[in-house]
């Protein structure tokens, strides 16, 4: 690969250029920022064209291709250690690489007419172009300090595409407590980062990657645990996952391409990065697992009870991620990039999807308003939508073909990706702690039910039924006539994300369901692609074990379909939304306040940590350290004036100064 | 054809020498200051690029050994000329807003340069001396431009007087020396060998001119009345040009003509360098004036600087290079938002109270002048870190650990009186209604390639280090 590795830099410094084209010249100019379609053109060229130069990379390139560096510059120079600005172009890095800009190109063009109305255009798109610039720094990257580079960079972008809207407190507030989840993560990742230097004494993934046997089974545990940690952080699981439902506040471009496409998904490439050095502990395996499958599980309840369309998507994004968290636990790496790739595709397209509801949704509330009919309610609230699916023909037809891949529906994207993943799980349980690994598959076979059932309850009850806003609000009769479809750079780039979610799977069809016609087989592509950088478990069940966990996990999805349809069909979202509660009693009311996870934080950490702050450190900042520092100023201040003295203004006195130096100088050098 | 070659070796200065006969002529027959202005741009820029593809060509003396050109002298030029183009870029529309436009300026400036080049070029102790003179004589008619203000002429005065002072000493120091070695040159100072009381009160003398130049404490008084009192953009050539110029021919004469004498002069230099820091950041915390502020600093950083050379080894000199460079970018630049801010309100617009709110007027000036500002504080990922780190880091290797805790203390401080400018610009209320009027296009381009500098040899300083560091592998 290495005639072609010097492409990396172009790729990862294009959209560089896009952030500082936009940046500055929207910084420096009034009339620039007017000029929205220059803006959003070059924003989304900044994307596309990188995704043009990984193309051609990939085909360039086979799965048995060595791997290539290439290195920019000597970035830190300090005693024994060194770190270059440097790439690394193997098969992980450019799959990652595909998905981002890909994925990324598309969102920048629906953002186009998303945002078109929005004053900070320009800041939006610079932001989105930094976002991907630090996003293919982290999968590019050749070692970690330059992958934590991206890692913060995307947190930053993150933070800042939160609160774009950053006069609406809540949402500057939710900005805050993304950014602050992921500090927790961060550090341990940091401190994991120092433990890997001091053994392997160089943090390039090469040099890692071939010295895992310097580390002994415990640092391996601890150091897995901390990178595991700094994962939960950066992809919303379980303890950290809480941030990703706030950070919906974001404009929905954002949640499509960071927090559902891209940004999230990088705890899951950091440790198939380093899978054969999560290898070596079944132990750490196992709590990988077990993290994943209690996550997905958890924000899959949580899901059943959300009415705010974003939030259900988000809840379902933390529940498929969890899915992944599972698929690296279970040592199937390559299910969970494949998971990776499929939930880009399906989720980009459901949070584009919403995003073109939402636009529907607000603008007839500003009809309504302009009609000078004071309707005031919640755009993202699907108790005031229903019947959508007449007003929005291309948003439904796009919206329900995601749902059915996230759904796990063959031939769709997301059957093949999570059955692969459930197929590992199971085979994990043959090995060491296999009762636990299937018990976790039959938490994740529980979990894929929830989520057919709950992505077809938002989508019926969004799209089937009637229009509920006129019955909600008597103002509002007539308010469907302002219902309109979104322009065509939106709808388009929603069928484009609807076929690759058609299509997606594809890539990596199972070996044994053609195997079992012909005896053996080699269709896996993306298994192929992968096999090099990615360290997967041997799969050891039998083809009849594998074909009957696969006609289960479609029955299992099929049900959860079929349930759905039976209770909500027919504008009975909230009726039988009343019946589950009353059935299910308190567990729901848990679901519904999502775990009290929030509240408890609140009183374990927040509130202690506030009272401590508040009694102890408070006291001793002002007495203690500012009174130092006061001291010290004063100290200072004192000296100066006395020092300042000296600087009289007069010729004089200065010339004596000068005297006394000389007189120092001849002094030290003649009578040493 | 010796002779033509030998020209091509000090070919900056002949370019620099003629821009200033030029401009001076043009100005005697158009007395149009704008020409000058252009003149003196495209020569300044000619001759940075002379000395910019000399760093890559041959070392060596000429001119019968008076001359010593490429390697360490090349970068000088390059310092030198650097200061120099963007200091005239910067002035035109300052002075044209102030009323001091006048083509004079310009002449003066080059002349300062050619001085300046001559002095970073100089293998011999009279090239030197010559060096020092033409550049000293040319700034103090700079710093006193603003005839009828009564600080201006005063800082030329004190400029002046304390200079010819300052420049006695150094000649009787040249003279001293040439009666203990028999010579001017540099080498053969090296080879002397009877070290007697003539010639440690030689080496004493000399070492007093040079502290002078760079304004070590107790030399620096001169140094804030002279800043604050010239016009800002003349403050920001002095202060980075002469300052850079004077350090390389410290070096010059350090590295070749007392390389043997390093124990004695390292522990004078280690003393000045720690009474330089001490003193210039106390003073620096207690300015209220930004441009005065901006002079103890300067006198602060040479205090950092001089770590370096009291290390004495070729990675602290080559260390000091880049912090010359590094300086060299973020002190033009400051002072340029400081001349940009003053225009509005005309001259002595610079108490560090007249700077509130400002930064969101403009907001493009106000994160420049943070790039800049956190640079010289050595905050990364900008220039001004990796210099002081460098620069410490050879003096650690050197033993000088007790100087390197002080150098770091003392940029701590630092932090307090860099930021205040900007917790003025970007935190406190504006409170008159000054209307900032936008800058000219090259006025920010300028700025903003400083701030591109110092960032990227902030992130990659390699390509700079390596380079310099070649240039002391070769013995001379």
């Amino acid at each position: 690969m290495d005639a072609y590795v010097h492409l990396v830099p172009w790729i990862v410094l294009i959209p560089l250029a896009g952030f500082l084209f936009n940046g500055l010249l929207g910084m420096a100019s009034g009339t620039f920022r007017e000029q929205k379609n220059l803006i959003g053109g070059v924003a989304t060229l900044a994307v596309f064209i990188p995704f043009l130069l990984a193309l051609w990379l990939f085909f360039a390139m086979s799965g048995d291709s060595d791997a290539a560096t290439v290195s920019l510059f000597t970035w830190i120079e300090a005693g024994s250690f060194t770190t270059d600005i440097g790439y690394r172009l193997d098969q992980l890095s450019l799959l990652m690489t595909l998905v981002v800009t890909g994925v990324g190109a598309l969102i920048h063009l629906y953002a186009i007419g998303y945002m078109a109305g929005d004053e900070g255009f320009w800041k939006f798109f610079a932001f989105m172009n930094l976002f991907i610039f630090a996003m293919l720094n982290l999968v590019l990257a050749d070692n970690m300090l330059l992958l934590f580079l991206g890692w913060e960079g995307v947190g930053l972008c993150s933070y800042l595409l939160i609160g774009f809207w950053y006069t609406d407190m809540a949402k500057s507030d939710a900005a805050k407590k993304a950014f602050m989840y992921n500090r927790v993560g961060d550090f341990a990742f940091l401190i994991a980062m120092f433990m890997i230097f001091q053994i392997v004494g160089s943090l390039r993934f090469e040099d890692i990657l071939s010295g895992t046997g310097l580390f002994t089974t415990d640092q391996v545990f601890i150091i897995g645990l901390l990178i595991l940690i700094g994962a939960t952080g950066k992809s919303a699981q379980i303890p950290l996952f809480v941030w990703l439902p706030d950070a919906m506040a974001g404009p929905t471009p954002v949640s499509a391409l960071i927090h559902a496409a891209t940004m999230v998904t990088s705890g899951i490439y950091v440790i198939s990065r380093l899978s054969p050095f999560f290898m070596q502990s079944p132990e750490l395996m196992l709590f990988v697992a077990v993290i994943g499958a209690f996550t997905a599980v958890v924000a899959a309840t949580i899901a059943l009870t959300k009415y705010d369309i974003k939030a259900v998507l988000a809840y379902s994004t933390v529940s498929q991620l969890g899915f992944m968290f599972l698929a690296l636990g279970s040592g199937a790496y390559v299910a969970a990039m494949f998971h990776v790739v499929t939930h880009a595709f399906f989720k980009a397209c459901l949070f584009l999807g919403s995003g073109s509801v939402i636009h529907a949704m607000h603008h007839v509330e500003h009809k309504l308003h302009e009609e000078g009919k004071h309707v005031h309610f919640d755009a993202q609230d699907m108790r005031y939508m229903g019947g959508l699916r007449k007003y929005l023909p291309h948003t439904y037809k796009t919206f329900l073909i995601a749902t059915i891949a996230i759904a796990g529906i063959p031939p769709l994207a997301g059957f093949f990706s999570k059955d692969e993943i459930l197929v590992m799980t199971f085979n994990a349980g043959m090995g060491t702690y296999g009762a636990v690994y299937i018990g976790l598959w039959a938490i994740a076979l529980i979990t894929a039910f929830m989520t057919a059932f709950y992505m077809f309850r938002l989508t019926l009850g969004t799209f089937h039924g009637e229009f509920r806003l006129p019955q909600k609000f008597s103002e509002a009769k007539g308010a469907e006539e302002h219902l309109h479809e979104s322009p065509v750079t939106m709808t388009s780039v929603l069928w484009v994300l609807a076929a690759l979610s058609i299509v997606g799977g594809f890539i990596g069809i199972p070996n044994f369901v053609v195997a079992t016609f012909t005896g053996t087989a080699d269709v896996n592509l993306l298994s192929n692609w992968l096999d090099r950088t990615t360290m997967d478990a041997d799969l050891t069940l039998s083809k009849l074990v594998e074909w009957f966990l696969l006609f289960g996990s479609v029955l299992v999805a099929a049900a959860g379909i079929f349930v759905a349809y039976r209770l909500y069909e027919g504008d009975q979202l909230e009726a039988s939304d009343a019946r589950i509660s009353e059935r299910f009693g308190a567990m729901y009311q848990v679901w519904s306040d999502k775990y009290k996870i929030d509240e408890i934080y609140e009183g374990a950490i927040v509130r202690p940590t506030v009272r401590f702050s508040e009694r102890v450190l408070d006291v001793f900042d002002k007495k203690g350290i500012d009174g130092f520092v006061n001291f010290i100023a004063a100290a200072v201040r004192f000296t100066g004036g006395v020092v300042r003295y000296f600087q009289t203004g007069m010729i004089q006195s200065y010339a004596y100064g000068i005297v006394l130096g000389v007189i120092l100088v001849i002094y030290m050098l003649l009578f040493r | 054809m010796e002779s033509a070659n030998e020209l091509l070796t000090i070919l900056p200065l002949i370019i620099i020498g003629a821009a200033g006969l030029f401009v001076m002529m043009l100005d005697a027959f158009t007395g149009s200051a704008r020409l000058a202005y252009l003149a003196t741009i495209l020569f300044s820029a000619a001759a940075l690029a002379v000395a910019v593809s000399d760093l890559f060509g041959p070392m060596g003396e000429s001119f019968h050994g008076l001359i010593t050109y490429g390697g360490t002298s090349s970068f000088g030029m390059v310092l030198v000329m650097t200061g120099t183009l963007f200091s005239v870029i910067l002035s035109r529309d300052y002075l044209e807003k102030t009323g001091m436009h006048i083509a004079e300026v310009y002449s003066m400036i080059l002349f300062a340069a050619f001085g300046m080049l001559l002095l970073v070029s100089s293998n011999n102790l009279v090239t030197l001396f010559l060096g020092i003179e033409t550049m000293s004589i040319s700034l103090y008619v700079l710093a006193g431009l603003v005839k009828n203000h009564k600080k201006s002429v005063e800082a030329a005065l004190k400029y002046f007087l304390l200079g010819a002072f300052a420049t006695g000493f150094l000649l009787y120091g040249i003279a001293l020396l040439y009666g203990a070695s028999g010579s001017t040159f540099l080498v053969d100072i090296a080879a002397t060998e009877d070290k007697g009381m003539i010639y440690w009160a030689g080496v004493g003398l000399l070492l007093v001119g040079f502290f002078f130049k760079i304004s070590a404490v107790p030399f620096h008084m001169w140094t804030p009345d002279v800043y604050q009192g010239a016009p800002t953009t003349i403050t920001a050539f002095m202060a980075t040009a002469s300052k850079a110029a004077a350090f390389v021919a410290f070096i010059l004469v350090l590295s070749r003509a007392l390389p043997d004498a390093r124990a004695d002069w390292s522990d004078v230099i280690w003393l000045f360098a720690l009474l330089t820091m001490v003193v210039g950041n106390i003073l620096a915390l207690v300015q209220d004036n930004v441009k005065r502020m901006l002079a103890y600093s300067s006198i602060a950083h040479a205090g950092y600087i001089m770590i370096g050379l009291a290390a004495g080894t070729d990675a602290a000199y080559s260390a000091v290079l880049f912090y010359l460079f590094a300086y060299t970018l973020m002190n033009i630049g400051a002072f340029g938002i400081v001349a940009y801010y003053e225009w509005h309100k005309g001259y002595d617009f610079t108490e560090v109270s007249n700077y509130s709110g400002l930064g969101f007027k403009q907001p493009i000036m106000g994160v420049l002048m943070s790039v800049f500002l956190f640079s010289m504080v050595g905050i990364p990922p900008f220039a001004g870190f990796i210099g002081k780190y460098r620069v410490f880091a050879a003096a650690v290797d050197e033993g000088l650990i007790s100087l390197v805790i002080v150098g770091v203390l003392a940029s701590a401080a630092s932090v307090y009186y860099y930021l205040r400018v900007l917790v003025h610009l970007f935190m406190k209320e504006s409170e008159n209604g000054i209307v900032l009027s936008r800058p000219g296009t090259l006025y920010t381009a300028s700025l903003l390639i400083l701030a591109a500098l110092t960032i990227f040899f902030g992130i990659n300083p390699g390509v700079l280090t390596d380079l310099l560091g070649s240039f002391w592998t070769v013995q001379y």
